[in-house]
């Protein structure tokens, strides 16, 4: 089924993300310590590193779902202080509530309108005609489209993923990078991608940190044409290979 | 279906052996009660056993028709029934509402499920003589022994529930702003549901059970009493019938519940039937 031809863009455009001296700690256990990290409106950023270094930490702070301990976390110059309505996040899992149908999981803030602009974003992301749908029928991708779809509705500025597709099969998963690449493209909402995967990271990412021991290792940009190529690009090769000698 | 026509020219002889299979195995649940009460009623036609205690089949038939017709059975059916449901939605709405406050609001759990837990633990038929002299005999007593009966099945159930709705699935809704009431309307009671349901078969058990018990006891109408009232005179296929009739409103409450679950549950996999569209 073809993704692109449902699309229509709009851009939203994005916030800015500044994380300023963040210290983060769970009992005698310090997950983040001086921890700094500024992102810019509308970047495309990729944070990699071993399982248990804290990303998932980060993105909850980010999100307000967690305090800091100290520090600060701004979203568009503004302290965060509980969740910010233009924040929307994708989980590991796709978390649908099984008792909604498809389109009721989109739509399920109920805002003015919902069913139309839940079509609408189901469309975009390639689910005509799945509307009506309960979640336990979809597959493991279209799960994740259909929350993909929930979290575009409400036209975010700022889109957290924390591996979203790390369930997912490779050739599904290249079918999303695709699918996510020409959404913020269009929108240009600032992002911040979760991934244990390098690959995953330098095809999709305008910048990858690498987060280590609760700091930043490396901090590059990936500077390559889009839309990308998932293979054989040699500077792609080159920058995945310094990428993993710092995580 | 690909083996259908890899089959070819045996079809029909196949189908047909189906057919038959299939009917064998819709008559193989009636085999045995049909079976017995042909017996029985040999046994009692031929004085084998003595009919006044085991009257036949066709001895309660009879009977049927005769209480049907004169309205006793009807009477005494409607009065259990109206008990029984006046039961239910009293104790069963009660036990909903403590199960989703003790669930969703820690003070109610604090306060409220340690003393129930210990109220849960006394037999309720033993309340009977209390009862008695509370109530005497009038509905009243009935209603509350069934209230008390399906209160604690739902109560513990719907706690359940409500306790056990998936952590993630609460946080995903707030992140998306869903307020308190959206949160328990859209999320927390569907999700409880499937257990509550469960505590209301289990409460239908209870409910007939603690109504047979309280009308044999102190009635004077319902199928309880018309089986004690029987009993007096030796009207053995009366008793019977009583029995019988309780067993058929047993069965049709769970008949009810399963329409129910059914249809309620229909987003669930295990409800789900299994059709082509989903690639
Ligand atoms: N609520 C919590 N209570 C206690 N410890 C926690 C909590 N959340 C996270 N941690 C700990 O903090 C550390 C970082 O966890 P985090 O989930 O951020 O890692 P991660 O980088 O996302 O790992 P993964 O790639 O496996 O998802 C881990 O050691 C984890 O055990
Ligand atoms: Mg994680």
């Amino acid at each position: 089924m073809s993704v692109a031809d449902a699309y229509e863009p709009e851009s939203t455009g994005g916030l800015p993300i500044s994380l300023s001296r963040v210290e983060k700690s769970f009992g005698a256990l310090n997950v983040l310590g001086n921890f700094n990290l500024d992102i810019p409106a509308g970047q495309f950023l990729a944070v990699v590193g071993r399982s248990g270094g804290g990303k998932s930490t980060l993105m909850r702070l980010v999100a307000g779902l967690d305090g800091a301990d100290s520090g600060r976390v701004n979203i568009g110059g503004r302290k965060v202080e509980r969740l910010h309505p233009s924040v929307r996040l994708l989980f590991q899992e796709a978390r649908l509530v099984p008792w909604q149908r498809v389109i009721e999981n989109v739509g399920i803030a109920r805002g003015p309108n919902w069913q139309e602009t839940a079509r609408r974003a189901l469309a975009d992301v390639g689910l005509e005609g799945r509307e009506n749908d309960w979640p336990s029928v979809l597959s493991g991708g279209q799960r994740q489209r259909v929350a993909l779809a929930r979290a575009l509705v409400s036209e975010p500025q700022i889109l957290l993923l924390d591996e979203p597709f790390g369930a997912l099969d490779a050739l599904t998963r290249i079918e999303m990078h695709r699918l996510l690449e020409r959404i913020w493209t269009a929108r240009g909402f600032t992002t911040v991608l979760i991934t244990h995967d390098v690959a995953e990271a330098v095809a999709l990412a305008d910048r990858v940190v690498v987060l280590r021991e609760g700091a930043i290792a490396l901090d590059i940009e990936i500077a390559l044409d889009r839309p990308r190529q998932e293979l054989a690009d040699p500077r792609a090769v080159d920058l995945q290979r310094r990428i993993l000698d710092a995580v | 279906m690909a083996e259908a026509s890899v089959a070819g020219g045996y079809a029909a002889g196949e189908g047909r052996k189906l057919n038959l299979k299939g009917l064998a195995s819709v008559l193989a649940p009636w085999a045995l009660p049909i079976t017995l009460l042909v017996l029985w009623e040999i046994a009692s036609q031929s004085g084998f056993v003595n009919a006044r205690l085991m009257p036949a089949p066709t001895k309660i038939a009879t009977t049927f028709w005769r209480l049907l017709l004169d309205g006793s059975l009807f009477f005494h059916t409607l009065a259990s029934t109206q008990r029984a449901v006046i039961g239910l939605v009293i104790g069963g709405g009660l036990g909903f509402i403590a199960g989703v406050l003790t669930g969703l609001w820690k003070p109610a759990e604090t306060l409220l499920d340690s003393t129930l837990q210990m109220v849960r633990n006394i037999p309720h038929l033993a309340l009977i003589p209390l009862v008695i002299l509370w109530f005497g005999i009038d509905e009243t007593a009935k209603i509350f022994l069934v209230s008390i009966g399906v209160f604690f099945p739902i109560y513990i159930n719907t706690f359940y529930g409500v306790r056990t709705i998936d952590p993630q699935l609460v946080e995903m809704a707030s992140v998306y702003g869903l307020d308190r009431k959206a949160l328990i309307q859209r999320i927390i009671l569907p999700g409880a549901l499937p257990s509550i349901l469960v505590g209301l078969r289990y409460a239908l058990g209870f409910m007939w059970l603690t109504l047979i018990v309280a009308e044999t006891i102190s009635a004077t109408s319902g199928i309880g009493y018309m089986t004690m009232n029987a009993r007096e005179f030796l009207q053995t296929d009366v008793v019977l019938l009583g029995i019988i009739v309780y067993a058929l409103l047993g069965k049709l409450a769970d008949v009810a519940t399963r329409a129910i679950e059914k249809r309620v549950l229909v987003w669930h996999p295990a409800y789900q039937v299994k059709s082509g569209s989903a690639k």
